[in-house]
């Protein structure tokens, strides 16, 4: 497959070799440089593997049991998150945790230890993790659970895939009175603003997040909307919006990213005045609430052939404010952030994997349309806010951070690097391990 | 409900039909060589709504077995209204011309087999009454081309044959469906660089499903392959066998 596919971001970059992990049974194939992919929604080069293989393991879709009585489910590591709502919605049970799209494999949730809207409340997808099965390439199988092999599955959940191949998982999920959300929306003004109703919400609302204006500036720099729901039973007949239905796709990649500008400074005014932007009550269906981008299919196209960066960090929580208006003053200055900004505080969940990217702070994450040094000069001076005040940059976004930023970011590498495979790698691991020097 | 034979349920191609059969709450008896394999893929079915999942262990080229495997299947479901034929190898064309006893094999997996299976389940539907015989042959059976005869003269045969039955059994009340899928995207074919006429299982199986529902005699799927195959079998010999096709 062409290389620019493969990932989220289609940057530019080598071609690959997808080789199709058949059955859960198979053993691995004898190949020198391999990499598990689950559905390439990792934007950067974490699910990259230029110059090796990787072993698609999307085949890997069977359900294995579930519970209905426990909200126990036992599947393959390639089956997506929709196919386990499928399941598991109708005999009332949800993900414990869910990313912001429902095409992803777990397998590839459990490698980045992806966290969603109830991080304060629920920690990340590691923590509902019950146990799985981490097949290596010399043939040894090792069941992992945090009492058995204990130190494989730290190293797995947020493993990045260089741990092995996992084969299948036991999820606990969550218990819920249907597919409805109910909660509300308010405009913002500033960054304190922002922290001060997170932190408000935090105890009533499972699911918090942020929608940043990052064209704004001046004065009116860190506004944005403040969303919080939590699930809700099915409201009388005839008050439920109806399901949303099918949905849209970008059949082909525009020859110049749509994004600029002029576009993104309409997009972002119109959103925030938008009359549901403050809503008292109001009453979402799962899919909208969860997975709005999911109803655009491979709406990442329109970044032009260039494709594009997604910055995410997390910044301690005492200089979140002070730090955040710093890389927003950057970003309008440079006139080349995106649509979509989004803003998100963590809860003090210490999490499971090595890895693992969720910590206590606030987390901000910023698509950037690939405008080459201009664009990597940007990310390199937001790195240097984010290592200056202790924070971190989640891997799964991203491309381009330096082997210096990863180490400092992780100080726990070299321990988890014991467990990488001999046969496993990817772009990612090659980059940040190759060199101390920035 | 519909009680449904598989041979060759590990195909993926057959896996994506019999997920649509499960979400329909169907009885399935799946046929294959490999017992994990049938083993994951059964339980799966189950929790998609399949209301019964057997799984049977048997090589294609067993051809004498085909009465007993149709006589469990029936035993097991209580009855048999439909099967679906799926089993199959992509020949290795310059191994097949080269050896006859590879090219004999070839034939046996991917022609006497189906038309064993026909055979056994075509006098059981003709005496029932009723029934579907659903077989995937392919669209490699219109024309052999030099680059896969020995897999294309295998499945004209699976095509041939199949026609001959649905006339036979036409008034009799059974349903021979012939399925020519063109190019999809499978273990078979994961050596071949995929292009935009390449479709998915589950495409192929939503296809195969409509088939089987609606009495369609022959399905090309996707349905293009329809206009392409009548313009492949048009080209005249004298142009056709310079090509390299
Ligand atoms: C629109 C959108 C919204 C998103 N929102 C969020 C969010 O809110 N929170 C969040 O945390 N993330 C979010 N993400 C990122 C996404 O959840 C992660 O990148 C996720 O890991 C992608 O999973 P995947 O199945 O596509 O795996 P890939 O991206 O293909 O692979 C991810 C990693 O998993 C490994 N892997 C995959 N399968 C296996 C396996 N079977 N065994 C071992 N390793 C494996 C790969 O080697 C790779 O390192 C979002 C992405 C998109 C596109
Ligand atoms: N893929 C395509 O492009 C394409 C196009 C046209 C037609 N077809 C036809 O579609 C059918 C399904 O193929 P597929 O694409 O789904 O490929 P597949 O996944 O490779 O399935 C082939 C199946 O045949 C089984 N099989 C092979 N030899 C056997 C034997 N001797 N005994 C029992 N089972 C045997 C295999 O079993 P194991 O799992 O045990 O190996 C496997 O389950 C085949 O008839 C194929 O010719 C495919």
């Amino acid at each position: 497959m062409r290389g620019h596919g493969v990932s989220w971001g289609r940057l530019p970059g080598a071609a690959q070799q997808l080789l199709p992990v058949r059955s859960r049974h198979d053993a691995l194939p004898d190949l020198p440089s391999m990499l598990p992919w689950g559905n390439g929604r990792s934007y950067g080069d974490s699910c990259r593997n230029d110059g090796g293989v990787l072993l698609d393991a999307r085949a890997l879709d069977r359900y294995i049991a579930f519970d209905p009585a426990t909200g126990v489910i036992d599947v393959e590591a390639g089956v997506l998150l929709s196919a386990i709502i499928d399941l598991a919605l109708p005999n009332g049970w949800f993900l414990s945790v869910t990313p912001g799209t429902r095409a992803v494999t777990v397998g590839g949730a459990i490698a980045n230890d992806v966290h969603g809207k109830n991080h304060h409340r629920a920690g990340s997808f590691g923590h509902h993790v019950l146990g799985f099965e981490l097949l290596r390439s010399d043939g040894t199988v090792l069941p992992c659970s945090p009492t058995e092999n204990p130190e494989w599955f730290a190293a797995t959940i947020g493993g990045l895939g260089l741990t092995g191949l996992i084969r299948r998982a036991r999820l606990q999920l969550k218990r819920v009175a249907g597919p409805w959300l109910r909660g509300d929306s308010q405009r913002f003004g500033s960054l304190a603003e922002y922290i001060a109703i997170a932190a408000a919400s935090e105890r009533d609302w499972e699911y918090t997040v942020a929608w940043l204006d990052c064209s704004a500036a001046g004065r009116r720099l860190g506004r944005g909307i403040f969303m919080r729901a939590n699930h809700a039973p099915a409201p009388a007949a005839g008050a439920a919006p109806p399901a949303p239905r099918g949905s849209l796709r970008l059949p082909f990649t525009p020859p110049l990213s749509a994004v600029n500008g002029l576009s993104l400074r309409l997009f972002n005014t119109l959103y925030f005045h938008r009359p549901a932007a403050a809503a008292r009550d109001a009453l979402w269906h799962y899919r909208p609430y969860f997975y709005p981008l999911d109803a655009i299919g491979d709406w990442n196209r329109m970044y032009g052939p260039q494709g594009f960066y997604q910055y995410q960090c997390v910044v301690p929580q005492a200089d979140a404010e002070r730090v955040l208006t710093e890389m927003l003053q950057r970003i309008a200055a440079s006139g080349l952030g995106s649509f979509l900004v989004v803003l998100k505080t963590f809860g003090d969940h210490a999490a499971r994997g090595l890895l693992s990217f969720p910590r206590p702070g606030v987390t901000l994450a910023v698509d950037f349309p690939n405008r080459g040094a201009r664009t990597l000069a940007l990310l390199d001076a937001l790195d240097a806010l984010t290592r200056s005040a202790g924070g971190a940059v989640y891997p799964a976004k991203d491309a381009r951070m330096s082997a210096a930023a990863f180490q400092q970011y992780f100080p726990q590498w070299q321990a988890f690097a014991r467990h990488v495979d001999p046969k496993f790698t990817s772009s990612f691991w090659r980059r940040v391990t190759g060199s101390t020097t920035q | 409900m519909r009680r449904i034979l598989i041979m060759g349920a590990t195909s993926a191609i057959a896996e994506a039909t019999a997920r649509e059969f499960a979400a329909r709450g169907a009885a399935l008896f799946l046929v294959g060589r490999n017992a994990d394999r049938l083993a994951a893929i059964a339980d799966d079915l189950r929790l998609r709504g399949a209301v019964q999942v057997d799984t049977h262990l048997m090589d294609a080229r067993e051809l004498t077995r085909y009465p007993q495997l149709v006589d469990a299947a029936t035993q097991c479901l209580g009855g048999l209204d439909t099967a679906l034929i799926a089993h199959g190898t992509l020949s290795d064309q310059p191994a097949a011309q080269a050896s006859i006893e590879v090219l004999l094999d070839e034939l046996q997996v991917n022609a006497l087999s189906h038309m064993a299976l026909c055979t056994e389940l075509g006098n059981r539907f003709e005496a029932q009454g009723h029934g579907c015989i659903a077989v995937i042959s392919s669209v490699a059976g219109d024309r052999g081309r030099q680059s896969n005869y020995v897999y294309g003269a295998a499945k004209a045969a699976v095509s041939a044959f199949t026609s001959g039955l649905r006339q036979r059994l036409h008034s009799k009340g059974v349903h021979v469906l012939t399925i020519k899928p063109g190019f999809v995207d499978t273990p078979m074919t994961a050596a071949f660089r995929k292009g935009p006429l390449w479709a998915t299982p589950a495409t192929v199986a939503k296809a195969i499903v409509g088939a089987i529902q609606r009495g369609t005699p022959v399905l090309y799927t996707p349905w293009f392959w329809w206009p392409i195959m009548q313009i492949i079998r048009n080209i005249p010999e004298a142009i056709f066998r310079r090509l390299k096709l």
